[in-house]
């Protein structure tokens, strides 16, 4: 199965969005959505605030559903399974799909607990398995070579970068298909973003990942494919380079040669 | 900037900030008021009280003659009504605010209820105890006991307990609920794993604080009929020998600290006056006993947890 956008790029799809219309109440946040993102490739959301990025990410993993009065209305297949189908539970889109969120969220236990607690919530207590499971995942974060002294350290003494890093282990631990990225960067200085960035281009080889961010440069440095959002639609959505070169749209040209947003 | 410019400048500033001065010097004289009128009172029953307080003051009977009269009874009865209070107050408590906070829809029902709470927190003392006459002691059966007493108090704390679990678990910020749920736990697992751990100090810090209202509280223990004169004490809970432990001491007739005051105070002889004041000073430091354990729980807890 491939994906052809309009000018002949080919892609493998991992996740469809089609229809997609969302409502925080009565207000209508995101308007007939249409989007399909590329397996093993990073896919950035892009727009001015309030365009609905975060919202359409927090589709992905069902996050809509923990607050009343929120309302879907249209597809996201993953593998031709409707994740927001009212029978499927929000649980088990959300063990196939992790998210990073904005500010780093630890919680406030150990760092061992911390990238352990995906696999326990399934029930996982073995502590052989477990153990190999938080290394990897920690390997996988750029982490381990900083805690593997102090694994039993609670994981607030971290700095922020190494916060994020590690909530981005606790999302990689349950090998998720899909990683949601909303705003990862955004607490962060340069340093630490340069390597929340450097890490989430090693990760694409593994995992697809969907990003929102408010950089610009982000976006153009790291990125594959780009969708530009305004107002709760979806105007473009093409390779990263692509569209930064030429966009197709007046709406993206402008807001990425920073005209508007 | 001219030099007048700048002077008028600082006369506004200057009179912003003398109303600020004037508000925190009213402020601690309002304080002080509150503290020293606190303090007289303790301070009275203690000068009038101490003489009284030796070690054959906590391990004698009642007695006529007020020299030998002791609280023996009073505080081993206290004691074990605060047991039984905590343990049926604080689960239910603690679960009522769980379902109301995490659980409940917000609609009309869950409207009613939190007004019913919030009411209930204000209801006399006195009603719980002819509720709890006519539920526990007539209905049921369960005699003028350390029981019926026990779960009197805990109905009368319930409110206090519910609404502070409920402020404990508030204070969690929806983040760390977020990132829980991002990893596919249940709602039960966030509450379980999460919220209840991270708010565990601040909700024992309410149950000790519903605990020290409990205490007290006169009225409705003589309303389900607490003895005012007793010289045994109820069954020891701890046993020689297998099962090792009893609960015989439940349904045992009992007395209150509160309960030996007031008859100490409503004797004519001035010398059991004394008595009086002495069991107040020993009451008094039972409640400040309790608060200081909530006040270092509450630091044990959250000293490792900052969000």
């Amino acid at each position: 199965m491939a994906e052809e956008l309009s000018d002949g790029v080919i892609f493998k799809p991992k996740a469809e969005v089609k229809n997609l219309n969302f409502y925080y109440g009565s207000v209508q946040a995101l308007k007939n959505i249409n989007l399909t993102v590329p397996e093993k490739q990073v896919t950035a959301l892009i727009g001015p605030s309030g365009c609905g990025k975060t919202t359409l990410l927090r589709c992905f993993n069902r996050m809509h559903d923990l607050y009343p009065g929120n309302r879907y209305e249209g597809q996201i297949l993953l593998e031709r399974i409707n994740i927001l189908a009212p029978k499927v539970d929000p649980i088990e889109v959300r063990m196939r799909i992790s998210m990073v969120f904005q500010k780093p969220n630890p919680f406030p236990k150990s760092i061992y607990e911390n990238v352990a607690y995906g696999l326990r919530v399934r029930g996982e207590n073995k502590r052989s398995l477990l153990d190999g499971k938080v290394e990897e995942a920690l390997r996988g974060a750029a982490l381990w070579n900083e805690v593997k002294d102090r694994l039993n350290d609670l994981a607030l003494n971290l700095s922020g970068g190494q916060q994020q890093r590690l909530c981005i282990a606790r999302a990689l631990v349950v090998d998720p298909e899909i990683v949601l990225f909303d705003e990862p960067t955004s607490a962060l200085d340069p340093i630490a973003t340069a390597s929340i960035e450097e890490l989430m281009s090693d990760l694409k080889d593994k995992v697809t990942i969907l990003i929102v961010t408010h950089s610009m440069q982000q976006a153009a440095r790291f990125s594959d494919y780009t969708a530009f959002m305004y107002l709760g639609e979806l105007l473009e959505f093409n390779k990263t380079e692509t569209m930064f070169a030429k966009p197709s749209h007046k709406m993206t040209e402008d807001y990425i040669s920073g005209r508007t947003g | 900037m001219s030099s007048l410019n700048l002077e008028e400048i600082r006369r506004n500033i200057n009179r912003r900030q003398q109303i600020n001065k004037i508000f925190a010097i009213l402020g601690l004289l309002v304080i002080f008021v509150a503290i020293l009128t606190l303090l007289g009172l303790i301070l009275e029953m203690v000068i009038d009280g101490h003489s009284r307080i030796s070690p054959d003051f906590f391990t004698s009977f009642p007695s006529r003659k007020p020299e030998k009269a002791g609280i023996l009874a009073a505080w081993v009865g206290t004691s074990l009504v605060m047991v039984v209070t905590a343990v049926a107050a604080v689960p239910l408590g603690v679960a009522a605010a769980i379902y109301l906070e995490e659980y409940a829809r917000k609609n009309l029902l869950a409207d009613l209820i939190e007004i019913n709470v919030t009411n209930l927190a204000g209801v006399p003392s006195i009603v719980y105890g002819l509720l709890a006459l006519g539920l526990f002691v007539y209905q049921f059966n369960l005699g003028e006991s350390i029981l019926t007493a026990g779960l009197t108090l805990a109905l009368l704390i319930l409110p206090v307990v519910i609404v502070t679990t409920r402020e404990a678990l508030r204070a969690i910020p929806n983040n760390l609920r977020e990132a829980a749920y991002a990893l596919g736990a249940s709602k039960w697992q966030m509450i379980w794993d999460h919220i209840l751990p991270y708010s565990f100090g601040s909700i024992l810090t309410g149950a000790i604080v519903g605990l020290s209202r409990a205490i007290g509280e006169t009225a409705p223990i003589i309303t389900i009929g607490a003895l005012t004169f007793i010289a045994f004490l109820p069954d020891s809970p701890l046993r020689e020998e297998f099962p090792y432990i009893s609960f015989a001491w439940l349904q045992a007739p009992f007395t209150v600290m509160p309960i030996q005051m007031f008859n100490w105070v409503s004797r004519p002889n001035a010398e059991f006056h004394i008595n009086a004041a002495a069991a107040g000073t020993v009451l008094i430091g039972m409640t400040l006993m309790m608060n200081g354990i909530a006040i270092y729980l509450r630091y044990l807890f959250r000293k490792d947890i900052k969000w």
